[in-house]
Protein backbone atom coordinates (compact mmCIF):
# COMPACT_ATOMS: atom_id res chain seq x y z
CA UNK A 1 0.00 0.00 0.00
CA UNK A 2 1.39 3.39 -0.95
CA UNK A 3 1.61 6.07 1.69
CA UNK A 4 -1.38 8.29 2.30
CA UNK A 5 -0.08 11.79 2.90
CA UNK A 6 -0.97 15.32 1.98
CA UNK A 7 1.21 15.39 -1.13
CA UNK A 8 -0.03 12.07 -2.50
CA UNK A 9 -3.63 12.98 -1.73
CA UNK A 10 -3.29 16.20 -3.75
CA UNK A 11 -1.63 14.41 -6.66
CA UNK A 12 -4.25 11.67 -6.67
CA UNK A 13 -7.07 14.16 -6.59
CA UNK A 14 -5.64 15.88 -9.66
CA UNK A 15 -5.27 12.55 -11.47
CA UNK A 16 -8.88 11.73 -10.63
CA UNK A 17 -10.91 8.82 -9.40
CA UNK A 18 -11.07 6.66 -12.52
CA UNK A 19 -7.38 6.91 -13.37
CA UNK A 20 -6.48 6.25 -9.75
CA UNK A 21 -8.49 3.07 -9.88
CA UNK A 22 -6.26 1.74 -12.69
CA UNK A 23 -3.14 3.08 -11.03
CA UNK A 24 -3.98 1.50 -7.69
CA UNK A 25 -4.87 -1.83 -9.23
CA UNK A 26 -1.60 -1.84 -11.18
CA UNK A 27 0.31 -1.13 -7.97
CA UNK A 28 -1.25 -4.17 -6.32
CA UNK A 29 -0.85 -6.32 -9.44
CA UNK A 30 2.88 -5.57 -9.40
CA UNK A 31 3.15 -7.66 -6.26
CA UNK A 32 0.32 -10.07 -6.91
CA UNK A 33 0.10 -12.12 -10.12
CA UNK A 34 -3.26 -13.47 -8.98
CA UNK A 35 -4.94 -10.16 -9.78
CA UNK A 36 -6.79 -9.97 -13.09
CA UNK A 37 -8.31 -6.80 -14.50
CA UNK A 38 -11.18 -7.11 -16.94
CA UNK A 39 -12.63 -4.23 -18.83
CA UNK A 40 -15.53 -3.98 -21.25
CA UNK A 41 -13.50 -1.77 -23.59
CA UNK A 42 -13.05 1.04 -21.11
CA UNK A 43 -9.46 0.38 -20.11
CA UNK A 44 -8.33 3.77 -21.34
CA UNK A 45 -11.13 5.45 -19.41
CA UNK A 46 -10.14 3.84 -16.16
CA UNK A 47 -6.38 4.09 -15.98
CA UNK A 48 -6.00 0.48 -17.03
CA UNK A 49 -4.02 1.21 -20.19
CA UNK A 50 -0.78 1.11 -18.23
CA UNK A 51 -1.96 -2.00 -16.43
CA UNK A 52 -2.69 -3.71 -19.74
CA UNK A 53 0.77 -2.89 -21.07
CA UNK A 54 2.70 -3.86 -17.96
CA UNK A 55 0.68 -6.96 -17.09
CA UNK A 56 -0.76 -8.16 -20.39
CA UNK A 57 -1.25 -11.67 -19.01
CA UNK A 58 -3.40 -10.28 -16.23
CA UNK A 59 -5.64 -8.14 -18.40
CA UNK A 60 -8.65 -9.00 -20.56
CA UNK A 61 -10.68 -6.63 -22.71
CA UNK A 62 -14.00 -8.32 -23.35
CA UNK A 63 -15.00 -5.75 -25.91
CA UNK A 64 -18.21 -3.82 -25.45
CA UNK A 65 -19.90 -6.77 -23.84
CA UNK A 66 -20.72 -6.15 -20.20
CA UNK A 67 -22.80 -9.28 -19.71
CA UNK A 68 -19.94 -11.41 -20.92
CA UNK A 69 -17.52 -9.39 -18.82
CA UNK A 70 -19.39 -10.39 -15.68
CA UNK A 71 -19.77 -14.02 -16.77
CA UNK A 72 -16.09 -14.35 -17.65
CA UNK A 73 -15.11 -12.59 -14.44
CA UNK A 74 -17.22 -15.09 -12.49
CA UNK A 75 -15.57 -18.07 -14.17
CA UNK A 76 -12.13 -16.66 -13.42
CA UNK A 77 -13.06 -15.79 -9.84
CA UNK A 78 -14.33 -19.35 -9.40
CA UNK A 79 -10.91 -20.49 -10.60
CA UNK A 80 -9.28 -18.67 -7.70
CA UNK A 81 -8.20 -15.38 -9.25
CA UNK A 82 -8.74 -11.94 -7.73
CA UNK A 83 -10.84 -10.53 -10.53
CA UNK A 84 -11.62 -6.82 -10.86
CA UNK A 85 -14.08 -6.19 -13.69
CA UNK A 86 -14.87 -2.62 -14.58
CA UNK A 87 -17.13 -0.57 -16.79
CA UNK A 88 -19.33 2.48 -16.38
CA UNK A 89 -21.84 2.18 -13.55
CA UNK A 90 -25.10 1.80 -15.49
CA UNK A 91 -23.62 -0.91 -17.69
CA UNK A 92 -22.12 -2.80 -14.75
CA UNK A 93 -25.22 -2.62 -12.61
CA UNK A 94 -28.04 -2.60 -15.13
CA UNK A 95 -26.94 -3.94 -18.52
CA UNK A 96 -25.34 -6.86 -16.74
CA UNK A 97 -27.57 -6.96 -13.68
CA UNK A 98 -28.90 -10.43 -14.34
CA UNK A 99 -25.39 -11.76 -14.81
CA UNK A 100 -24.51 -10.11 -11.50
CA UNK A 101 -27.55 -11.74 -9.93
CA UNK A 102 -26.82 -15.26 -11.21
CA UNK A 103 -23.04 -15.27 -10.98
CA UNK A 104 -22.22 -13.04 -8.04
CA UNK A 105 -25.46 -13.25 -6.08
CA UNK A 106 -26.89 -16.72 -6.62
CA UNK A 107 -23.61 -18.56 -7.14
CA UNK A 108 -21.62 -16.22 -4.93
CA UNK A 109 -18.61 -16.04 -7.25
CA UNK A 110 -16.30 -13.48 -5.63
CA UNK A 111 -16.01 -11.02 -8.53
CA UNK A 112 -15.07 -7.46 -7.68
CA UNK A 113 -17.27 -5.42 -10.01
CA UNK A 114 -16.06 -1.86 -10.34
CA UNK A 115 -18.61 0.74 -11.42
CA UNK A 116 -16.78 3.66 -13.00
CA UNK A 117 -18.12 7.18 -13.21
CA UNK A 118 -21.12 6.57 -11.03
CA UNK A 119 -23.41 9.34 -9.87
CA UNK A 120 -23.11 12.38 -12.14
CA UNK A 121 -19.39 11.89 -12.76
CA UNK A 122 -19.79 11.43 -16.51
CA UNK A 123 -20.96 15.04 -16.87
CA UNK A 124 -21.90 15.89 -20.46
CA UNK A 125 -22.15 12.20 -21.42
CA UNK A 126 -25.54 12.50 -19.82
CA UNK A 127 -28.14 10.33 -18.20
CA UNK A 128 -27.30 7.31 -20.35
CA UNK A 129 -23.94 7.24 -18.57
CA UNK A 130 -24.94 8.38 -15.09
CA UNK A 131 -25.12 5.94 -12.22
CA UNK A 132 -28.12 7.18 -10.31
CA UNK A 133 -29.95 3.91 -9.75
CA UNK A 134 -27.10 1.44 -9.43
CA UNK A 135 -27.23 1.13 -5.66
CA UNK A 136 -30.94 0.35 -5.79
CA UNK A 137 -30.36 -2.49 -8.24
CA UNK A 138 -27.24 -3.89 -6.61
CA UNK A 139 -28.55 -3.58 -3.05
CA UNK A 140 -31.48 -5.81 -3.92
CA UNK A 141 -29.19 -8.70 -4.85
CA UNK A 142 -28.41 -10.87 -1.83
CA UNK A 143 -24.80 -11.65 -1.03
CA UNK A 144 -23.15 -8.58 -2.50
CA UNK A 145 -20.95 -6.32 -0.46
CA UNK A 146 -21.26 -2.76 -1.75
CA UNK A 147 -18.53 -0.21 -1.22
CA UNK A 148 -18.32 3.40 -2.32
CA UNK A 149 -14.92 4.95 -1.56
CA UNK A 150 -14.84 8.55 -0.38
CA UNK A 151 -11.67 9.58 -2.20
CA UNK A 152 -8.60 8.30 -3.99
CA UNK A 153 -6.90 7.15 -0.82
CA UNK A 154 -9.97 5.12 0.00
CA UNK A 155 -9.84 3.51 -3.44
CA UNK A 156 -6.42 2.14 -2.48
CA UNK A 157 -7.88 0.98 0.83
CA UNK A 158 -10.91 -0.60 -0.83
CA UNK A 159 -8.92 -2.51 -3.43
CA UNK A 160 -6.48 -3.71 -0.79
CA UNK A 161 -9.38 -4.98 1.32
CA UNK A 162 -10.96 -6.69 -1.68
CA UNK A 163 -7.88 -8.66 -2.67
CA UNK A 164 -8.37 -12.13 -1.27
CA UNK A 165 -11.82 -11.22 0.03
CA UNK A 166 -13.86 -14.36 -0.66
CA UNK A 167 -17.18 -12.70 -1.45
CA UNK A 168 -18.51 -10.66 -4.38
CA UNK A 169 -18.22 -6.89 -4.13
CA UNK A 170 -19.74 -4.02 -6.08
CA UNK A 171 -17.35 -1.06 -5.91
CA UNK A 172 -19.11 2.17 -6.77
CA UNK A 173 -16.78 4.94 -7.89
CA UNK A 174 -18.26 8.40 -7.91
CA UNK A 175 -16.15 11.50 -8.43
CA UNK A 176 -13.87 12.66 -11.21
CA UNK A 177 -10.72 14.75 -11.37
CA UNK A 178 -10.08 17.25 -8.58
CA UNK A 179 -12.37 15.35 -6.29
CA UNK A 180 -12.44 16.60 -2.71
CA UNK A 181 -9.78 15.09 -0.45
CA UNK A 182 -11.04 13.38 2.67
CA UNK A 183 -7.93 11.54 3.82
CA UNK A 184 -4.47 13.06 4.02
CA UNK A 185 -3.04 10.51 6.38
CA UNK A 186 -3.36 6.82 6.97
CA UNK A 187 -6.39 5.49 8.82
CA UNK A 188 -7.99 2.18 9.68
CA UNK A 189 -10.20 0.82 6.92
CA UNK A 190 -12.29 -2.29 7.16
CA UNK A 191 -15.12 -3.43 4.92
CA UNK A 192 -18.41 -2.97 6.75
CA UNK A 193 -16.98 -0.57 9.31
CA UNK A 194 -17.90 3.08 8.82
CA UNK A 195 -15.33 5.77 9.52
CA UNK A 196 -16.02 8.83 11.66
CA UNK A 197 -14.81 11.99 9.95
CA UNK A 198 -16.40 14.22 12.59
CA UNK A 199 -17.79 12.73 15.78
CA UNK A 200 -21.54 12.34 16.12
CA UNK A 201 -23.20 15.56 17.16
CA UNK A 202 -26.70 17.00 17.48
CA UNK A 203 -26.85 16.93 13.71
CA UNK A 204 -24.97 14.12 12.00
CA UNK A 205 -24.51 13.56 8.29
CA UNK A 206 -24.15 10.03 6.98
CA UNK A 207 -22.77 9.74 3.47
CA UNK A 208 -20.78 7.56 1.09
CA UNK A 209 -18.64 7.98 -2.01
CA UNK A 210 -17.07 11.26 -2.98
CA UNK A 211 -20.14 12.99 -1.58
CA UNK A 212 -18.39 12.55 1.78
CA UNK A 213 -15.80 15.10 0.66
CA UNK A 214 -18.48 17.60 -0.32
CA UNK A 215 -20.16 16.97 3.02
CA UNK A 216 -16.87 17.63 4.77
CA UNK A 217 -16.63 21.02 3.08
CA UNK A 218 -20.25 21.71 3.98
CA UNK A 219 -19.49 20.88 7.60
CA UNK A 220 -16.63 23.41 7.58
CA UNK A 221 -18.99 26.09 6.25
CA UNK A 222 -21.57 25.26 8.90
CA UNK A 223 -18.99 25.11 11.68
CA UNK A 224 -17.98 28.67 10.84
CA UNK A 225 -21.63 29.57 11.36
CA UNK A 226 -21.53 28.01 14.78
CA UNK A 227 -23.11 24.63 14.07
CA UNK A 228 -21.66 21.43 15.34
CA UNK A 229 -22.10 18.68 12.77
CA UNK A 230 -21.06 15.06 12.86
CA UNK A 231 -19.99 13.23 9.68
CA UNK A 232 -19.90 9.50 9.14
CA UNK A 233 -18.31 7.92 6.07
CA UNK A 234 -20.50 4.88 5.43
CA UNK A 235 -18.17 3.61 2.72
CA UNK A 236 -19.73 0.18 2.90
CA UNK A 237 -23.32 0.66 1.84
CA UNK A 238 -24.04 -3.04 2.28
CA UNK A 239 -23.85 -4.43 4.85
CA UNK A 240 -24.41 -1.20 6.76
CA UNK A 241 -22.38 -0.55 9.87
CA UNK A 242 -25.42 -0.66 12.12
CA UNK A 243 -23.38 -0.06 15.23
CA UNK A 244 -22.28 3.30 13.88
CA UNK A 245 -25.85 4.10 12.81
CA UNK A 246 -27.13 3.27 16.29
CA UNK A 247 -24.52 5.62 17.68
CA UNK A 248 -25.86 8.40 15.44
CA UNK A 249 -29.42 7.63 16.46
CA UNK A 250 -28.48 7.69 20.13
CA UNK A 251 -26.45 10.90 19.92
CA UNK A 252 -28.15 13.10 17.36
CA UNK A 253 -31.53 14.76 17.16
CA UNK A 254 -31.26 14.77 13.35
CA UNK A 255 -29.55 12.31 11.04
CA UNK A 256 -29.15 13.47 7.45
CA UNK A 257 -28.22 10.96 4.78
CA UNK A 258 -26.64 12.64 1.78
CA UNK A 259 -25.99 10.74 -1.42
CA UNK A 260 -25.31 11.14 -5.12
CA UNK A 261 -28.00 8.65 -6.08
CA UNK A 262 -31.74 8.59 -6.54
CA UNK A 263 -33.42 9.05 -3.17
CA UNK A 264 -35.07 5.75 -3.93
CA UNK A 265 -33.07 2.65 -3.21
CA UNK A 266 -29.73 4.09 -2.19
CA UNK A 267 -27.96 4.68 1.11
CA UNK A 268 -30.87 6.72 2.47
CA UNK A 269 -33.25 3.86 1.78
CA UNK A 270 -30.85 1.42 3.39
CA UNK A 271 -30.71 3.53 6.55
CA UNK A 272 -34.50 3.89 6.59
CA UNK A 273 -34.83 0.11 6.21
CA UNK A 274 -32.57 -0.37 9.20
CA UNK A 275 -34.71 1.81 11.44
CA UNK A 276 -38.11 0.85 9.98
CA UNK A 277 -40.68 -0.08 12.56
CA UNK A 278 -38.60 1.05 15.50
CA UNK A 279 -40.34 3.10 18.19
CA UNK A 280 -37.22 3.65 20.26
CA UNK A 281 -35.43 6.02 17.89
CA UNK A 282 -35.92 9.63 18.94
CA UNK A 283 -33.63 10.81 16.13
CA UNK A 284 -35.23 12.44 13.09
CA UNK A 285 -34.10 10.89 9.82
CA UNK A 286 -33.86 12.96 6.65
CA UNK A 287 -32.51 11.91 3.26
CA UNK A 288 -31.02 14.14 0.59
CA UNK A 289 -30.45 12.70 -2.86
CA UNK A 290 -31.61 13.02 -6.43
CA UNK A 291 -35.34 13.46 -7.11
CA UNK A 292 -37.23 10.90 -9.14
CA UNK A 293 -36.71 12.15 -12.68
CA UNK A 294 -34.10 12.37 -15.44
CA UNK A 295 -33.12 15.99 -15.52
CA UNK A 296 -30.90 18.21 -17.60
CA UNK A 297 -27.25 17.53 -18.28
CA UNK A 298 -24.10 19.56 -17.67
CA UNK A 299 -20.62 19.39 -16.23
CA UNK A 300 -20.10 17.32 -13.12
CA UNK A 301 -19.82 20.36 -10.90
CA UNK A 302 -22.93 21.87 -12.49
CA UNK A 303 -24.89 18.68 -11.90
CA UNK A 304 -23.82 18.58 -8.26
CA UNK A 305 -24.72 22.23 -7.88
CA UNK A 306 -28.23 22.00 -9.35
CA UNK A 307 -28.85 18.87 -7.31
CA UNK A 308 -27.78 20.53 -4.09
CA UNK A 309 -24.98 18.03 -3.70
CA UNK A 310 -21.97 20.33 -3.74
CA UNK A 311 -20.72 21.80 -0.47
CA UNK A 312 -22.96 24.88 -0.66
CA UNK A 313 -26.00 22.82 -1.59
CA UNK A 314 -25.44 20.37 1.23
CA UNK A 315 -24.90 23.20 3.71
CA UNK A 316 -28.16 24.78 2.50
CA UNK A 317 -29.98 21.51 2.91
CA UNK A 318 -28.71 21.15 6.47
CA UNK A 319 -29.69 24.74 7.28
CA UNK A 320 -33.21 24.22 5.96
CA UNK A 321 -33.55 20.89 7.74
CA UNK A 322 -32.64 22.28 11.12
CA UNK B 1 -22.07 -49.10 -18.76
CA UNK B 2 -24.83 -46.54 -18.74
CA UNK B 3 -27.15 -46.88 -21.72
CA UNK B 4 -29.29 -44.27 -23.33
CA UNK B 5 -32.28 -46.39 -22.40
CA UNK B 6 -31.26 -46.19 -18.72
CA UNK B 7 -31.10 -42.42 -18.98
CA UNK B 8 -34.43 -42.07 -20.80
CA UNK B 9 -36.11 -44.41 -18.32
CA UNK B 10 -34.67 -42.38 -15.43
CA UNK B 11 -35.85 -39.12 -16.99
CA UNK B 12 -39.38 -40.47 -17.33
CA UNK B 13 -39.28 -41.90 -13.80
CA UNK B 14 -38.19 -38.66 -12.17
CA UNK B 15 -40.70 -36.68 -14.13
CA UNK B 16 -43.57 -39.04 -13.32
CA UNK B 17 -42.69 -39.36 -9.64
CA UNK B 18 -42.54 -35.63 -8.99
CA UNK B 19 -46.09 -35.30 -10.30
CA UNK B 20 -45.42 -31.86 -11.73
CA UNK B 21 -44.88 -30.55 -15.23
CA UNK B 22 -41.19 -30.87 -16.15
CA UNK B 23 -39.04 -30.08 -19.17
CA UNK B 24 -39.07 -33.45 -20.91
CA UNK B 25 -38.57 -32.84 -24.63
CA UNK B 26 -35.27 -30.98 -24.32
CA UNK B 27 -33.98 -33.53 -21.84
CA UNK B 28 -34.67 -36.44 -24.16
CA UNK B 29 -33.00 -34.72 -27.11
CA UNK B 30 -29.59 -34.52 -25.42
CA UNK B 31 -29.37 -38.03 -23.96
CA UNK B 32 -26.78 -39.45 -26.37
CA UNK B 33 -24.67 -36.28 -26.23
CA UNK B 34 -24.51 -36.24 -22.46
CA UNK B 35 -24.01 -39.96 -22.13
CA UNK B 36 -21.04 -39.99 -24.48
CA UNK B 37 -19.63 -36.90 -22.77
CA UNK B 38 -19.83 -38.35 -19.27
CA UNK B 39 -19.05 -41.90 -20.34
CA UNK B 40 -16.09 -41.38 -22.62
CA UNK B 41 -14.92 -37.80 -22.79
CA UNK B 42 -15.19 -35.88 -19.55
CA UNK B 43 -12.31 -36.26 -17.11
CA UNK B 44 -14.21 -36.74 -13.87
CA UNK B 45 -14.43 -38.86 -10.74
CA UNK B 46 -18.00 -39.28 -9.51
CA UNK B 47 -16.77 -40.56 -6.15
CA UNK B 48 -14.45 -37.59 -5.85
CA UNK B 49 -16.67 -34.92 -7.43
CA UNK B 50 -14.45 -31.99 -6.52
CA UNK B 51 -11.30 -33.58 -7.92
CA UNK B 52 -9.12 -30.60 -8.84
CA UNK B 53 -8.10 -31.94 -12.26
CA UNK B 54 -11.61 -32.60 -13.53
CA UNK B 55 -13.12 -31.20 -16.67
CA UNK B 56 -16.18 -29.03 -16.14
CA UNK B 57 -19.63 -29.36 -17.63
CA UNK B 58 -22.05 -26.43 -17.62
CA UNK B 59 -25.68 -26.96 -18.53
CA UNK B 60 -26.46 -23.56 -19.96
CA UNK B 61 -29.86 -24.82 -21.18
CA UNK B 62 -30.61 -25.33 -17.52
CA UNK B 63 -34.22 -26.34 -17.96
CA UNK B 64 -33.03 -29.71 -19.33
CA UNK B 65 -31.97 -30.61 -15.82
CA UNK B 66 -33.77 -33.98 -15.89
CA UNK B 67 -31.24 -35.45 -18.30
CA UNK B 68 -28.38 -33.92 -16.31
CA UNK B 69 -29.60 -35.35 -13.01
CA UNK B 70 -30.30 -38.74 -14.59
CA UNK B 71 -26.75 -38.86 -15.95
CA UNK B 72 -25.16 -37.70 -12.70
CA UNK B 73 -27.13 -40.34 -10.81
CA UNK B 74 -26.38 -43.17 -13.23
CA UNK B 75 -22.68 -42.32 -13.22
CA UNK B 76 -22.65 -42.53 -9.45
CA UNK B 77 -22.68 -38.95 -8.15
CA UNK B 78 -25.64 -39.68 -5.89
CA UNK B 79 -28.03 -42.50 -5.16
CA UNK B 80 -31.65 -43.09 -6.16
CA UNK B 81 -32.92 -41.89 -2.83
CA UNK B 82 -31.25 -38.53 -3.32
CA UNK B 83 -32.50 -38.34 -6.90
CA UNK B 84 -36.03 -39.01 -5.67
CA UNK B 85 -35.99 -35.69 -3.83
CA UNK B 86 -36.36 -33.95 -7.22
CA UNK B 87 -38.85 -31.11 -6.90
CA UNK B 88 -39.66 -31.75 -3.29
CA UNK B 89 -39.55 -28.81 -0.92
CA UNK B 90 -36.02 -27.81 0.01
CA UNK B 91 -34.36 -30.29 -2.35
CA UNK B 92 -31.00 -29.68 -4.01
CA UNK B 93 -32.69 -30.75 -7.22
CA UNK B 94 -35.21 -28.42 -8.77
CA UNK B 95 -36.24 -27.52 -12.31
CA UNK B 96 -32.88 -25.88 -13.00
CA UNK B 97 -29.35 -26.72 -11.87
CA UNK B 98 -28.27 -25.20 -8.56
CA UNK B 99 -24.50 -25.09 -8.16
CA UNK B 100 -23.29 -27.84 -5.89
CA UNK B 101 -19.94 -29.25 -7.00
CA UNK B 102 -20.12 -31.94 -4.33
CA UNK B 103 -23.06 -33.36 -6.30
CA UNK B 104 -21.43 -32.78 -9.66
CA UNK B 105 -23.36 -29.60 -10.47
CA UNK B 106 -20.85 -26.94 -11.39
CA UNK B 107 -23.07 -23.92 -11.89
CA UNK B 108 -26.49 -22.46 -11.29
CA UNK B 109 -28.46 -21.98 -14.47
CA UNK B 110 -31.97 -21.39 -15.65
CA UNK B 111 -31.54 -17.92 -17.02
CA UNK B 112 -30.67 -18.72 -20.62
CA UNK B 113 -27.65 -17.28 -22.32
CA UNK B 114 -25.38 -17.13 -19.30
CA UNK B 115 -23.49 -20.42 -19.33
CA UNK B 116 -21.13 -19.67 -22.19
CA UNK B 117 -19.50 -16.60 -20.67
CA UNK B 118 -19.12 -18.36 -17.33
CA UNK B 119 -17.66 -21.38 -19.10
CA UNK B 120 -15.31 -19.11 -21.02
CA UNK B 121 -14.09 -17.61 -17.73
CA UNK B 122 -13.45 -21.10 -16.39
CA UNK B 123 -11.59 -22.07 -19.56
CA UNK B 124 -9.47 -18.92 -19.39
CA UNK B 125 -8.67 -19.72 -15.77
CA UNK B 126 -7.45 -23.17 -16.81
CA UNK B 127 -5.36 -21.61 -19.53
CA UNK B 128 -3.80 -19.06 -17.19
CA UNK B 129 -2.91 -21.84 -14.77
CA UNK B 130 -1.75 -24.03 -17.63
CA UNK B 131 -4.05 -26.83 -16.53
CA UNK B 132 -4.84 -29.71 -18.82
CA UNK B 133 -8.59 -29.44 -18.41
CA UNK B 134 -11.54 -28.50 -20.59
CA UNK B 135 -14.95 -26.89 -20.25
CA UNK B 136 -18.04 -28.20 -22.02
CA UNK B 137 -21.08 -25.96 -22.21
CA UNK B 138 -24.39 -27.36 -23.42
CA UNK B 139 -26.72 -24.84 -25.06
CA UNK B 140 -30.04 -25.11 -26.83
CA UNK B 141 -30.78 -23.75 -30.28
CA UNK B 142 -33.62 -21.70 -28.81
CA UNK B 143 -31.17 -20.37 -26.23
CA UNK B 144 -29.04 -19.08 -29.08
CA UNK B 145 -31.68 -16.34 -29.47
CA UNK B 146 -30.07 -14.71 -26.43
CA UNK B 147 -27.66 -11.94 -27.43
CA UNK B 148 -25.38 -12.74 -24.53
CA UNK B 149 -24.51 -16.06 -26.22
CA UNK B 150 -22.99 -14.15 -29.11
CA UNK B 151 -21.08 -11.73 -26.93
CA UNK B 152 -19.40 -14.70 -25.31
CA UNK B 153 -18.97 -16.54 -28.61
CA UNK B 154 -17.18 -13.56 -30.13
CA UNK B 155 -14.85 -13.19 -27.17
CA UNK B 156 -14.03 -16.90 -27.00
CA UNK B 157 -12.99 -16.84 -30.64
CA UNK B 158 -11.01 -13.64 -30.18
CA UNK B 159 -9.13 -15.20 -27.28
CA UNK B 160 -8.71 -18.52 -29.12
CA UNK B 161 -9.98 -20.35 -26.09
CA UNK B 162 -9.46 -23.93 -27.25
CA UNK B 163 -10.30 -25.40 -23.85
CA UNK B 164 -13.89 -24.35 -24.44
CA UNK B 165 -16.31 -26.60 -26.26
CA UNK B 166 -19.93 -25.63 -26.83
CA UNK B 167 -22.44 -28.35 -27.59
CA UNK B 168 -25.57 -27.04 -29.22
CA UNK B 169 -28.53 -29.34 -28.86
CA UNK B 170 -30.34 -28.21 -31.99
CA UNK B 171 -33.71 -29.83 -31.40
CA UNK B 172 -35.54 -27.24 -33.51
CA UNK B 173 -38.00 -26.06 -30.88
CA UNK B 174 -38.20 -23.44 -28.18
CA UNK B 175 -41.02 -22.83 -25.68
CA UNK B 176 -43.61 -21.52 -28.11
CA UNK B 177 -42.80 -23.68 -31.11
CA UNK B 178 -40.28 -24.01 -33.88
CA UNK B 179 -36.92 -22.22 -33.78
CA UNK B 180 -37.75 -21.02 -37.25
CA UNK B 181 -35.40 -18.05 -37.14
CA UNK B 182 -32.50 -20.41 -37.37
CA UNK B 183 -34.00 -23.41 -39.08
CA UNK B 184 -35.49 -21.62 -42.02
CA UNK B 185 -33.56 -18.44 -42.46
CA UNK B 186 -30.09 -18.71 -41.01
CA UNK B 187 -28.19 -21.90 -40.47
CA UNK B 188 -27.14 -22.08 -36.84
CA UNK B 189 -23.87 -23.80 -37.65
CA UNK B 190 -23.13 -21.03 -40.12
CA UNK B 191 -23.49 -18.40 -37.41
CA UNK B 192 -21.09 -20.19 -35.08
CA UNK B 193 -18.65 -20.57 -37.97
CA UNK B 194 -18.92 -16.90 -38.84
CA UNK B 195 -18.12 -16.07 -35.21
CA UNK B 196 -14.79 -17.81 -35.71
CA UNK B 197 -15.52 -21.14 -34.07
CA UNK B 198 -14.43 -24.56 -35.21
CA UNK B 199 -17.82 -26.02 -36.07
CA UNK B 200 -18.61 -29.70 -36.24
CA UNK B 201 -22.07 -30.67 -37.43
CA UNK B 202 -23.38 -34.05 -36.40
CA UNK B 203 -26.43 -36.15 -35.86
CA UNK B 204 -26.80 -35.74 -32.11
CA UNK B 205 -28.17 -39.24 -31.68
CA UNK B 206 -25.43 -41.06 -33.57
CA UNK B 207 -22.86 -42.40 -31.09
CA UNK B 208 -20.10 -42.70 -33.69
CA UNK B 209 -20.56 -39.15 -34.91
CA UNK B 210 -20.68 -37.80 -31.37
CA UNK B 211 -17.56 -39.72 -30.42
CA UNK B 212 -15.68 -38.42 -33.42
CA UNK B 213 -16.85 -34.86 -32.79
CA UNK B 214 -15.59 -34.85 -29.21
CA UNK B 215 -12.25 -36.32 -30.30
CA UNK B 216 -11.91 -33.71 -32.99
CA UNK B 217 -12.86 -30.91 -30.57
CA UNK B 218 -10.21 -32.06 -28.07
CA UNK B 219 -7.56 -32.15 -30.78
CA UNK B 220 -8.37 -28.68 -32.11
CA UNK B 221 -6.01 -26.11 -30.57
CA UNK B 222 -6.67 -23.02 -32.66
CA UNK B 223 -9.78 -21.86 -30.86
CA UNK B 224 -13.12 -22.92 -29.40
CA UNK B 225 -15.18 -25.70 -30.94
CA UNK B 226 -18.95 -25.77 -31.36
CA UNK B 227 -20.55 -29.14 -31.88
CA UNK B 228 -23.86 -28.38 -33.54
CA UNK B 229 -25.89 -31.50 -32.96
CA UNK B 230 -29.01 -32.07 -34.98
CA UNK B 231 -31.44 -33.73 -32.58
CA UNK B 232 -35.07 -34.64 -32.19
CA UNK B 233 -36.93 -33.07 -29.33
CA UNK B 234 -38.55 -35.80 -27.25
CA UNK B 235 -36.29 -38.44 -28.83
CA UNK B 236 -36.97 -42.03 -27.85
CA UNK B 237 -40.63 -41.71 -26.94
CA UNK B 238 -42.50 -41.79 -30.20
CA UNK B 239 -45.46 -39.62 -29.25
CA UNK B 240 -43.16 -36.98 -27.78
CA UNK B 241 -40.83 -36.78 -30.77
CA UNK B 242 -41.13 -33.44 -32.50
CA UNK B 243 -44.23 -32.72 -30.42
CA UNK B 244 -43.64 -29.52 -28.52
CA UNK B 245 -46.53 -30.22 -26.17
CA UNK B 246 -43.84 -32.15 -24.30
CA UNK B 247 -41.53 -29.17 -23.97
CA UNK B 248 -42.90 -28.78 -20.45
CA UNK B 249 -45.63 -31.11 -19.35
CA UNK B 250 -46.79 -33.53 -16.70
CA UNK B 251 -46.54 -37.27 -17.06
CA UNK B 252 -49.72 -38.85 -15.71
CA UNK B 253 -50.01 -42.53 -14.76
CA UNK B 254 -51.43 -43.39 -18.16
CA UNK B 255 -48.79 -41.40 -20.00
CA UNK B 256 -46.13 -43.07 -17.88
CA UNK B 257 -47.30 -46.49 -19.09
CA UNK B 258 -47.25 -45.23 -22.66
CA UNK B 259 -43.72 -43.96 -22.14
CA UNK B 260 -42.54 -47.33 -20.89
CA UNK B 261 -44.13 -49.06 -23.86
CA UNK B 262 -42.51 -46.55 -26.21
CA UNK B 263 -39.15 -47.34 -24.62
CA UNK B 264 -39.81 -51.04 -25.12
CA UNK B 265 -40.24 -51.59 -21.40
CA UNK B 266 -43.45 -53.21 -20.25
CA UNK B 267 -45.15 -51.38 -17.40
CA UNK B 268 -44.63 -53.31 -14.19
CA UNK B 269 -48.34 -53.51 -13.40
CA UNK B 270 -49.55 -54.11 -16.93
Amino acid sequence: MVEINEKNARTWSRIGIRAIYGQALAAYAAENPNIIAISADLGRSSGLDRFSKEYPNQFINTGIAEQTMVGVAAGLARSGFDVFASTFAPFASMRASEQVRMNMGYMGEPVKLVALGSGFAMGYLGNSHYGLEDLAVMRAIPGLTIVSPADCAEIYKTLEACIGYPRPVYIRLTGAINCPIVYEKDYAFELGKAVWIKPASDITIVSAGTTVGHCLKAVSILEEEGHSIGLLNMHTVKPLDVEALEKVAATSSTMIVVEEHMRSGGLGSAVIEHFAGRLDVPCRLVTHGIPDHYGETGTYSYMLKISGLDAEGIADFVRHTV
Amino acid sequence: MVTELDIRKTIIDISFKCGEPTHIGGSLSMVELLNLLFGEVLKHRPKEPEWADRDLFILSKGHSVLCYLAVLHLYGYFDAEKLATFQTNGSDFIAHPVKKPQLGIESSNGSLGQGLSYGLGLALGMEMKNEDRRVYVMLGDGECNEGSVWEAAALAAELSSHRLCAIIDENHFRNDGSTSTYANKIKLSGIWRSFGWNVIEIDGHDRQQIRKAFASASAYREGPTAIVANTVKGRGIDFMEGNNDWHHNRITANVYKDCLRALGLEPING
